[in-house]
Formats: structure tokens, C-alpha cells, sequence
């Protein structure tokens, strides 16, 4: 496989993660908009989740007084975790040569990265909200990770890569079939990418004064521009996420080459795919009550298990033959 | 041959079997006794597909007949009569205590693993292209064992063992196409039958010993208490 | 170049190597008289073998040099073989890059024992022989020296265990060390018992070629497994390891974690890959089993655990699992005849040794500082400590951060590789192995996010938040050698994070060497780019992701410095944190270390053996009011009510049953030795 290594390239890949970074704000305040019109409100404009960045970007920071150096540097290392991660998938055109920079094992050790900085962050000030807020995130992502991994297992086990782009070509090339053990692999990401960025029913992104709440319990001390990139790369994850369960499990109009009609077929089925996602998550978030935080280990060893099973269905089913 | 030769028909009874599958865990790990049941109709109701499936598949018309046995007993029927027992009972919005529900769901892989490995030489003489399912459906029944270990309410305990016989029919249908029309219809009163008796067995252990928690049920031991 | 890493440069860099850490002891013979020859003699003589080590090493690996020699010591008819190729050099390094680092480190630390009323010639005689000891395990040639330089290894760290020797806890701990130790070392003697017995000769060259049955292969493997899985503190063999590492001084507990337990590692991998031969796959099972089980339970025991020392003790049980996963893959892929994956495995376990030693050492260094300048190894008691020592919290967040595995720092480089071979399980021909590779490597994930945990605990608890003690809130930061130390460690971290292509490619040679596979494409495609199996397949560019995240910390460093200027009129307010207005908040309002882990301890109870006590007692007046509220929390390591007591049982038991025949009277002693007499001249005759 040749991958296409000139500057023409590498241009797109810094534009790609230019659209991805702008798009997030807009992805999560479509998940938001939805559920507004689902609980009869009036949803706020589609650009408001900038003028929240930018309103934020302006303002003076306050700084706790037993804050260190590394509640300053923090918001910096998870953003950047998340912008990098943000480069490594492929949201429009497969084939790009970031896309060896991180297989899939490499952008959970970035989440893990950033996650790993956000909980430091949420000890630093030595309240007991920081801290309950970090333990209970690393708790949660504990779980999650082998879940998650075991997705990713599975993945390599049908398209032999762990690289995300050579697994979208594979499915792009494959032909039509029902595979048992990516349904089962849907199912579990599904229930790991909801625990891993914080939505209902495992956490609850729109209250701050609540005692089972994880990541806004950790960023509870931000002002000003820490807290626009700390809110930036939570929607960056949930951005990730969804295109992530988008463009590996129905991969169907990503550009396999880089011409202009390509790409822009790939941008107008990523926005109806991520449409769609956006929307079922609102309407999921809005049927489904939040669970009680000891419960969250039930529901990521209900995760953990579809994933394993799908890694046995490949096994005995698909690849025993 | 691989996976994707296969005409899509079958991939599609192979996905179902891995469905069933996975029923047999939800099962595991439900707690409340409504969704157990509710989890078992389910279960009928894929193994109707199945069925139905596997009669396109191989055109045996009397796969048809109990593809519809299936559905009206199992997703049906047995499902219907559970739920009314416990709400007399009133025990349907019960709970009954999963042991270690993560230890408990990693042995049910290890058992799908362990199916796995006792099955793979037999593999090797059964006819039929959905041969791989027998694996499934014997983990099917292990995982229903296991369940009928774990479990205290007489009536998960039931569900338990509808869900092995539940197994076993779809071993039979994924491995040999089905039993004889004769031998279907027979089991398949039995278990009418069977979930009759048992709705009557409830009211009288729990007249007995006012509980319907079979660990109750150890007065006959010589070990005392 | 060439010649700085030839063959003749080999030999005097191993030689000066040996020298200088024997003439360490030797010297420390006459520290007692003044301390300044343990500070500025026998730690610089320490530091030289270290550095000659390390030389000896990339000689090894660079130029690929080797030399055997038969030195004019021990038995008649069995001179001391000494060989160096390239996977004693490799170990040889490890064993020098960390000599080295405590050769910094020390000079200022035994300064504590100028007012003790411990011997410092013990200490310095005792850390001379260890390493002396430990040189010679990885460079001996025949079963007679490498048994006594394994001895010497495991006399003198028991010595280092109970060198303070005035506290109880620390002799008992020393001798349960002991007791282990020599179990290990009899059940490695007769590991290589069986070898020799097919061999007919002791040298390693005869036993290399020796060809064994089945039976007594697998015998073989079994009793190496255990005698060397005693000392790299494999689970259930394990229980000496968070006893004896944190009693030992700090720097010695540095060289007991991030080098003893390797030498360990070498000697199973020096056993199982040269001198058997012949790997069956069944072997890897039951290593990664082990390995798998060791890791979890080493994080899991780490995460329940408050003294710092302790804590890092029981991650070293976690990290020796990690390299025991790797093996076991490797010697799956071997005995299933696909020695190109057999190595991958090979090569993620001898990295992920690499990386632990440093690692390890680094934040056993750092412990050392904390316990030396604030007095304290109880995280409960700590806090804030990023005010009070700035470099310290610098370098014990590199070594957090790499033995939590994240990227770009060496730790991840290794568990990815592992994750690599293990994802290669689906070209094996079993379909029970390829379902039963990924849970284990699901386990290596747990296993991976648990350790995080563990380190955002540790960090976060003792560097960041306020200090919760006077000591603590007074510590000062270590002296510029400490630092340097640290420093040196905490580099080496990144460097091999950041570089992991350039790593392969050393290792290439020692599993050339051992093996004779290769990993030819993981280098392929350059220093930027490691592709273990193919560039499809999966890749990964540190220096890429490097790169990423330092353009995260320019971003930093930038907005920091372009805001100077503004800063000076304007300073950034500082202001109270958000108390829910209930008044200031105090040290004792921070969630405490127990307090992090209880998630995870009530998600997997089951597991250990907790005993909990609360004290509360109230007023009598106001009954609302509490007058004392006291919690107690204890975890007992469950293979000792598993393992350990049955067997202690058992032995009082038969010892008991024993003691029946000592009547105390003379006649029946008489008697006994008249009927062994005559059952002996039956036998005879």
C-alpha cells in the first residue's frame, strides 16, 4: 500500500483537523438542540457553543490559590490529546499518512493520556469535589478501557489491522455481508463511547451541582480560557466517538481518493451520518435516568461482554473454516 | 471457504445463532424477574427466525410448522403465563440476587470457550453448512445450567430451564434441520405441560414454606443449621 | 566509534566494570572510620562499573561484539566460564544505566545514617557485592558461577533488607526474604539439575546442546518457572516482594525493583530460550496465565495500598506480569512455528524490562527523596508537594506517567508491542488459543487503566493538593546530585518513549543473537515508524505523537510568555477554591488515598481481605456532635490466606508430629542411634 506522502497531502491532513476541530462545537450543540425540541424547549441558536468558546476565551482566569503549575498546564495536554487524536481518524478520505501516525491501540493510550492529566487536574485544588470527580473518572475508565479494547480486538480480527484507515478500506472493499461479531462490536463501543464521554445514563453533562456527577465535578475550578479548551475537548471526544461508531461501522461514502466531488460527497454523508447519531443520542438521553455510580460497573460489564462476544462469534462463527 | 462466501441467508441464521447467544447472557445477568422473562421471550423469538430461516434455507416444510410452535409457545405463550403467575404471585417486580454478576459473566465466556473446544472435533463429521452453530447452542445450554446454579427464585430457576430446553431445540435445528415432526410436537407439550405443573408447584412451595427462595428448601438435610 | 565499541573495548569495559564494583565494597571496608569514604570512594567507584556496564552494553548491541573466558577460579576440573553476547549485554546495562543513577543519588542520602546507629560499612560492602553479584548472574557460563553469583545476588540484598535492622518488622520482612530466596535458589539449582543430568556437564554450552524428552523438559520448565518466579515475585510467590522492597533503603530498593527482579527475568529468559531449547506452546499458556493473573493482582493490591513504598513494591509484582504476557506469547508463537511473531513477543517483554528498570528506579529515587526531606512515606500524610519540590514533582510525574503506559513515554511503547503480539493470535491454528490470546490481553488493558488509577492517586495525593503534616509542609527539595539522578532516569524515559524504532533495532540483536529470528520489519520503514508485523497491519510514530503533544506544551509555554508582560501590572487573581460555603477549606477536606481507591476496592471486594473498624464516639450532650470519628481500613493480601497458611499449617503440623520423638530421655536417644546403626548395616551388607 502506497500512501501518498506529498505536501498536497499532508495540507489535507491539517485541514481535515481544522474541520474536525470546528465541527465539534456544532455537534454538540446539535445533541443539545435535539433534546431541547424532545423536552419542549427552545433550543439555542446553532452557533451559541462558539459564542460560548469565544465569550470564555475572553475572560480573565481566577486561579484557586492552591492551584500548581499542573492545573495550568493541564486544559493544554487534554486538548491536545484530543485535537491529536482528532487528526489520527479519518473523517473524510481514507488513506491520509496521519493515519499511521496512531492505530486504534495508540488513540486509547491518547484518551488515557488526557484523561490522566484531567484527573490530576481535578486533585490539584484539594477540594472533595475534585477529587470524588477524579476518582470516580478513572474508576469509570477503568472499566471501560478493556471494553473498548476488546472492540478494537475484535476489528483487527476481521480487517488483520489495527490501523483505522486500512480497516475502513477493508469494509469499503469487502462485500455485503452480516457479520455477527461487528454487531456485537457496535453494541459494546456504543455503550463505551457513552460512558467515555460523560453522557447519560453514566454521567449527566448538563448539571454542575449534583453529587453523582464525574467530569463536570473535575473541571469545577476552571475559568476563562482553561475552561474553553476543557470544554472544547469534551465535545472533540464526543465528536471522536461518533465518528468513530460512523465511519468504521457504516464507512459507505468516505472519499477514497482526494479529489475535490469526492471529498465533498464524504463531508455531506458524515453530516447526515452524524445527524442521525446526534439525534439518537438526544432521544436516548432523554427516554434513559441516570444511573447510580455503582451501577456504572454493570453496565460496562454488560459492554465488556457484547464485545467479548462478538470477539467469540468471530471466532467460532466467522473465522473457523 | 470463508465467512463471506457464504450465501447471505446463512450468514444471517449465523448472526441470529450469535444473538441467541448473547440472550443466554442478558439472562445470566438479569436481576429482576419481569426482564428475565421478557429476555426469554426474546429468545422464542429469535429461535422462530431461526427456524424460519432454516426451513428458506433447506425448504423442509415442517421446519415451518415448528418455527410456528416456537413463536406461539415459547416467545408466546410460556412468556404470558410466567408473567400472570407472578403478578398473582406478586413477585414480578422482584428481585432475585445475581451472585457476582462480573465473575459470573466471565465464566459464562470461559464456558462459550470451553464449548468451543469440546465441539471442534465433531465438527469436523457434521454435515450442513450451519455446523459452527452447534458450538452456540451448546454454550446455550451450559449457559442455562450455570443459571439454573446461580439462581434462588423458583421462578428464574424455571425460566432457566425453559431456556436449556430452548438450547437444545436449537442445536437441533441448526445441526440436523430439525427432530422429526413427531418429536417436536411431543416435547414441545411436554414443556406446555411442564409450565403448567410448575405454576402449580409456585402456589403450593410457597403455601408450604411462604417463600418462593429455593434455598429454603433444605429441610430434608441431614446438616444442621 | 568502531573502536570505542569493538571486541578488545568489550572485554575492558566488562572487566573494568567488575573491578569497580568490587573495589566499591572493598573500600566501604573502612567507611565505618569516616563517612566521605562511602560518599566520595565507594559511590563513584560504583558509578564507574555502572557506566562501564552501560558501555559494555551498547558495545554488545552496537557492534554486536562477544567473548567468552574461562577464569583460573572455583573447582579443579571447572574453571569460572564467564561469556558476554548480546543478551548479557543487554542486561548488563540495565544493571549499569541504574548502578549508575544510584551512584548519583546515594553520596547525599547516606547522609541520614551519619546520625544512625547503623554500620556504613555493611551498607557499602553489602550494595558492592549485590552489584558485583548481579554483573556476574548475567555473564556467567556454567551452572557452578552463575549459582554462586546468585547467592551472592540474593546474601547481600538479604543483608541490605535488614540493614536497618533495629525495627522489628524489617528483620522479620528480611527473613521471610531470605526464606524465599533460598527455596528460589534450590529450585533453580535443580531446574539445571535436570539439564545437567542429560547434558553430563555443567557448562552452559553442554547443557544447550543436551536434548531432553518431554517429560523432563517440562519438569524442567516447571521448577525454572518457580525458582526463578520467586525472585521476580510472580503471583502467588510473590508475598516477600512488598514486604522486603520498601524496608531497604530507598536506593537499594531501587536496585532491588528496577534490577534484581530483571536479573530474574534474564535468568528465566537465559534458561527457557537458550539453554532448553525447544518451546512448547502449552508452556506459554501457562506463563501468560500467570503473567496475566500476577499483573492484575499486583495493580489491584497497589491500588489498595498507602505507603508509597509499598504501593510501588506491589506495581513491580504488576510490571513483572506485563513481561511474563510477553514471554508467554513468544513461547506460544514459537512452539506453533511462527518465529517471526515469537519474537515480537520477545522483543515487547525485554523492552518492557528495560522500561521498568528505569521507571521503577526513578520513582524509587523519588520515594527516597520524599522519605529523606519530608519525612513521610505514608501518602495519607502527604500533600502539596509540587510547592516544596518542583524538580522532584517534575521527574515523578515522567515515571507516573510512563508505568501508567501512556503515550509518548516508554511504558506505552512496550504494552503496545504486547498488545501487538497478542493481536497476532489470529494467525495461530487453535481456535480455544486464538478466543483465549485477546481476554488476556483484555486483562493487560484492565491491568493498564487500573495502574493510571493507581498513579493519578499517588501523584495526586502526595504532589498536588496541600500539605497535610508539618514535616511535609517544610520538606525541601533534594540536593543537585539527587536531581541529577533523577534526572538521568526520568531521560531515559522519554528517550526510549520517543524512540522506540531505534530500541527494536538493539533488540533485534539480542534476539538475533538468542534465537536467531530477527524482527526485520518493525525498523523497515525508519526511525519514525514502528510497524511490528507490516505498515498495514498496525503502525505507530512516536516521534509523530510526540510532536503533537509537545506542540500542546508550546501552546502553553506560549500563551504563558506572551502574557508576561501583562502579568506583571495585572497578576492573575488568585482566589479561594469553591467551598460550598462552609469557610476555608482544610488539608483534611482532600479526598485521601483510601478514599480515591474506594471505587475500585468495592468493585472488586471479592478479591481482597478487608478489615474495617470505625471508631465514633459521640458527645453525651449533644448527641449530633461527634467527639472522635475514627476509620480504619486494612488489606491483607488474599494468597496468604490461600497459600501460605495452609502451608504453615501443614509444616507445624508435621514439625509436631516430628517433635514426638524427642522423649528428653537419654535411652531413647541411644536407642535411636543403635537402630539406625543396625538398619544401616543391613542396608550396607
Amino acid at each position: 500500500m502506497a500512501r501518498d506522502l506529498s505536501a498536497f497531502a499532508w495540507v489535507l491532513v491539517v485541514l481535515q483537523t481544522a474541520v474536525f476541530v470546528a465541527a465539534a462545537p456544532l455537534f454538540a450543540g446539535w445533541v443539545k438542540r435535539i433534546k431541547c425540541y424532545l423536552q419542549n424547549r427552545r433550543p439555542p441558536p446553532y452557533l451559541q457553543p462558539y459564542r460560548d468558546l469565544r465569550k470564555l476565551l475572553t475572560k480573565e482566569i481566577v486561579l484557586a490559590r492552591t492551584a500548581s503549575p499542573v492545573f495550568r498546564i493541564a486544559p493544554y495536554v487534554v486538548c491536545g490529546t484530543a485535537v491529536l487524536a482528532a487528526a489520527a481518524i479519518p473523517l473524510l478520505a481514507v488513506e491520509l499518512p496521519v493515519s499511521a501516525m496512531a492505530d486504534a491501540i495508540v488513540l486509547v493510550g491518547l484518551f488515557a493520556l488526557g484523561r490522566f492529566f484531567l484527573a490530576l487536574a481535578g486533585l490539584d485544588v484539594g477540594t472533595a469535589f475534585g477529587g470524588m470527580g477524579s476518582s470516580r473518572e478513572m474508576m469509570v475508565a477503568s472499566l471501560a478501557e478493556p471494553a473498548m479494547l476488546m472492540v478494537v480486538f475484535t476489528w483487527s480480527m476481521v480487517a488483520a489491522s489495527t490501523n483505522l484507515s486500512t480497516v475502513i478500506s477493508h469494509t469499503l472493499e469487502m462485500e455485503l455481508a452480516i457479520r455477527p461479531s461487528l454487531l456485537f462490536a457496535l453494541l459494546a463501543l456504543l455503550l463505551v463511547g457513552i460512558a467515555e464521554t460523560g453522557r447519560i445514563p453514566v454521567d449527566n453533562p448538563a448539571t454542575h451541582l449534583e453529587l453523582t456527577m464525574i467530569h463536570e465535578a473535575m473541571i469545577l475550578e476552571y475559568t476563562g480560557r482553561h475552561l474553553a479548551l476543557m470544554e472544547l475537548a469534551a465535545q472533540l471526544k464526543l465528536m471522536i466517538y461518533a465518528v468513530l461508531v460512523a465511519n468504521l461501522f457504516v464507512p459507505w461514502g468516505i472519499a477514497t481518493t482526494l479529489t475535490g466531488g469526492a471529498l465533498a460527497a464524504a463531508a455531506a454523508a458524515l453530516t447526515a451520518k452524524l445527524a442521525f447519531l446526534g439525534a439518537a443520542l438526544a432521544v436516548g438521553e432523554t427516554a434513559v435516568a441516570k444511573m447510580r455510580v455503582f451501577r456504572v460497573a454493570t453496565f460496562l460489564a454488560v459492554a465488556f461482554t457484547l464485545a467479548l462476544v462478538g470477539m467469540l462469534s468471530f471466532v467460532i462463527l466467522e473465522a473457523s473454516r | 471457504m470463508s465467512y463471506l462466501d457464504l450465501p447471505l441467508l446463512e450468514q444471517a441464521i449465523l448472526t441470529l445463532a450469535a444473538l441467541t447467544l448473547a440472550s443466554a447472557f442478558a439472562l445470566l445477568a438479569q436481576s429482576r424477574v419481569v426482564a428475565t422473562i421478557h429476555v426469554f421471550a426474546v429468545q422464542g423469538f429469535l429461535l422462530a427466525a431461526i427456524t424460519v430461516l432454516v426451513a428458506l434455507d433447506t425448504g423442509e416444510l415442517h421446519l415451518y410448522i415448528s418455527a410456528a410452535l416456537t413463536l406461539g409457545l415459547k416467545a408466546l405463550f410460556i412468556p404470558w403465563l410466567l408473567v400472570r403467575l407472578a403478578r398473582q404471585l406478586h413477585i414480578l417486580r422482584d428481585w432475585d440476587t445475581v451472585i457476582r454478576p462480573g465473575i459470573t459473566l466471565l465464566g459464562a465466556g470461559a464456558l462459550v470457550i470451553f464449548c468451543y473446544s469440546v465441539v471442534q472435533p465433531i465438527e469436523q463429521y457434521a454435515a450442513g453448512t450451519t455446523r459452527d452453530a452447534i458450538a452456540l447452542s451448546l454454550a446455550v445450554v451450559m449457559l442455562s445450567l450455570l443459571m439454573l446454579v446461580t439462581r434462588r427464585k423458583a421462578v428464574t430457576q424455571v425460566v432457566a430451564f425453559m431456556a436449556l430446553e430452548n438450547g437444545m431445540f436449537f442445536a437441533a435445528v441448526t445441526a440436523t434441520q430439525g427432530m422429526p415432526l413427531v418429536v417436536e410436537l411431543g416435547i414441545a407439550f411436554d414443556v406446555l405441560v411442564a409450565a403448567v405443573i410448575f405454576g402449580v408447584f409456585f402456589f403450593h412451595i410457597r403455601e408450604s414454606i411462604e417463600s418462593l427462595d429455593v434455598d429454603q428448601l433444605n429441610r430434608l438435610s441431614e446438616h444442621e443449621e | 566509534m568502531s573502536a570505542l565499541f569493538g571486541l578488545a573495548a568489550a572485554e575492558s569495559y566488562v572487566a573494568v566494570a567488575l573491578t569497580a564494583s568490587l573495589a566499591s565494597a572493598l573500600v566501604s571496608v573502612l567507611a565505618n572510620r569516616s563517612s566521605k569514604i562511602l560518599r566520595w570512594l565507594a559511590f563513584p567507584l560504583l558509578g564507574i562499573g555502572g557506566l562501564a556496564a552501560t558501555a559494555a552494553a551498547l558495545a554488545a548491541l552496537l557492534g554486536a561484539s562477544e567473548f567468552a573466558v574461562e577464569l583460573p577460579f572455583g573447582l579443579p576440573w571447572l574453571h569460572w566460564h564467564l561469556r558476554f553476547d548480546p543478551l548479557a549485554g543487554f542486561f548488563l546495562g540495565i544493571i549499569g544505566l541504574v548502578t549508575l543513577a544510584v551512584s548519583a543519588y546515594g553520596p547525599s542520602y547516606v547522609r541520614e545514617y551519619d546520625r544512625r546507629p547503623y554500620s556504613r560499612a555493611v551498607l557499602g560492602i553489602a550494595t558492592g557485592l549485590f552489584v558485583t553479584g548481579m554483573q556476574l548472574v548475567v555473564l556467567a557460563d556454567d551452572t557452578f558461577v552463575f549459582m554462586i553469583a546468585w547467592e551472592l545476588m540474593s546474601v547481600a540484598s538479604y543483608i541490605l533488607v535488614a540493614y536497618e535492622h533495629m525495627e522489628s518488622a524489617n528483620r522479620r520482612a528480611a527473613f521471610l526474604y531470605l526464606l524465599m530466596a533460598q527455596i528460589g535458589a534450590v529450585l533453580v539449582l535443580l531446574s539445571f539439575g535436570v539439564l545437567a543430568a542429560f547434558a553430563g556437564e555443567f557448562t552452559f554450552t553442554a547443557l544447550r546442546a543436551a536434548s531432553l524428552p518431554p517429560f523432563w523438559a517440562s519438569l524442567a520448565f516447571v521448577l525454572a518457572l518457580l525458582g526463578f518466579g520467586i525472585k521476580a515475585g510472580l503471583v502467588p510467590l510473590h508475598v516477600w516482594l512488598p514486604e522486603a522492597h520498601p524496608v531497604a533503603p530507598s536506593y537499594i530498593s531501587a536496585l532491588m525493583s528496577g534490577v534484581m527482579l530483571k536479573v530474574a527475568i534474564y535468568g528465566f529468559v537465559r534458561f527457557l530460550f537458550d539453554l532448553l531449547g525447544d518451546l512448547h506452546w502449552s508452556w506459554g499458556i501457562v506463563l501468560l496465565f500467570i503473567g496475566s493473573v500476577s499483573a492484575l493482582y499486583g495493580v489491584l493490591y497497589a491500588l489498595m495500598q498507602h505507603d508509597l513504598k509499598r504501593l510501588l513494591a506491589y506495581h513491580s509484582v504488576e510490571n513483572i506480569g506485563i513481561i511474563y504476557i510477553g514471554l508467554g506469547l513468544s513461547v506460544i508463537f514459537f512452539g506453533s512455528d511462527l518465529p517471526a511473531l515469537g519474537v515480537l513477543g520477545l522483543i515487547a517483554a525485554l523492552y518492557h524490562t528495560l522500561n521498568h528498570a528505569l521507571f521503577k528506579s526513578l520513582l524509587f529515587l523519588g520515594a527516597g527523596v520524599i522519605a529523606q526531606r519530608g519525612h513521610e512515606r505514608n501518602l495519607e500524610h502527604m500533600g502539596g508537594l509540587i510547592a516544596r519540590m518542583p524538580w522532584t514533582a517534575l521527574f515523578f510525574l515522567i515515571g507516573c506517567i510512563s508505568i501508567s503506559g501512556l503515550p509518548p513515554l516508554n511504558g506505552f511503547a512496550s504494552e503496545w508491542l504486547t498488545f501487538q503480539a497478542a493481536l497476532q493470535a489470529a494467525s495461530l491454528e487453535s481456535g480455544v488459543l486464538r478466543a483465549v490470546i485477546p481476554v488476556t490481553a483484555a486483562m493487560l488493558a484492565l491491568t493498564g487503566a487500573l495502574a493510571a488509577a493507581c498513579f493519578v492517586k499517588v501523584y495526586g495525593v502526595s504532589f498536588l493538593g496541600q500539605a497535610r503534616t508539618r514535616h511535609v509542609r517544610h520538606a525541601r527539595e533534594a540536593s543537585w546530585n539527587m536531581l541529577a539522578a533523577q534526572a538521568l532516569l526520568a531521560a531515559l524515559c522519554v528517550a526510549f518513549g520517543v524512540l522506540p524504532t531505534t530500541t527494536v533495532e538493539g533488540l533485534n540483536r539480542v534476539t538475533e543473537a538468542l534465537t536467531g529470528v530477527a524482527l526485520a520489519s518493525a525498523t523497515e520503514r525508519g526511525w519514525l515508524w514502528l510497524t511490528p508485523v507490516a505498515p498495514d497491519v498496525a503502525s505507530y510514530s512516536a516521534p509523530l505523537v510526540s510532536l503533537g503533544v509537545g506542540l500542546a506544551l508550546a501552546a502553553w509555554a506560549l500563551i504563558y510568555l506572551l502574557l508576561r508582560r501583562r502579568r506583571r501590572t495585572v497578576p492573575v487573581p488568585r482566589r479561594d477554591a469553591w467551598e460550598c460555603g462552609f469557610g476555608p477549606l482544610s488539608p483534611r477536606m482532600q479526598y485521601t488515598s483510601t478514599a480515591f481507591a474506594m471505587p475500585i476496592r468495592e468493585i472488586f471486594r471479592p478479591l481482597f481481605r478487608i478489615r474495617e473498624e470505625s471508631v465514633r464516639a459521640m458527645d453525651p450532650k449533644l448527641p449530633t456532635h461527634p467527639l472522635e470519628l475514627r476509620y480504619l481500613i486494612h488489606t491483607d493480601d488474599l494468597s496468604a490466606e490461600l497459600f501460605y497458611r495452609p502451608v504453615e499449617h501443614q509444616a507445624l503440623s508435621a514439625s509436631r508430629l516430628a517433635a514426638r520423638i524427642q522423649t528428653g530421655h537419654l535411652r531413647h536417644y541411644l536407642a535411636y542411634s543403635f537402630f539406625t546403626l543396625l538398619v544401616l548395616l543391613w542396608l550396607v551388607i
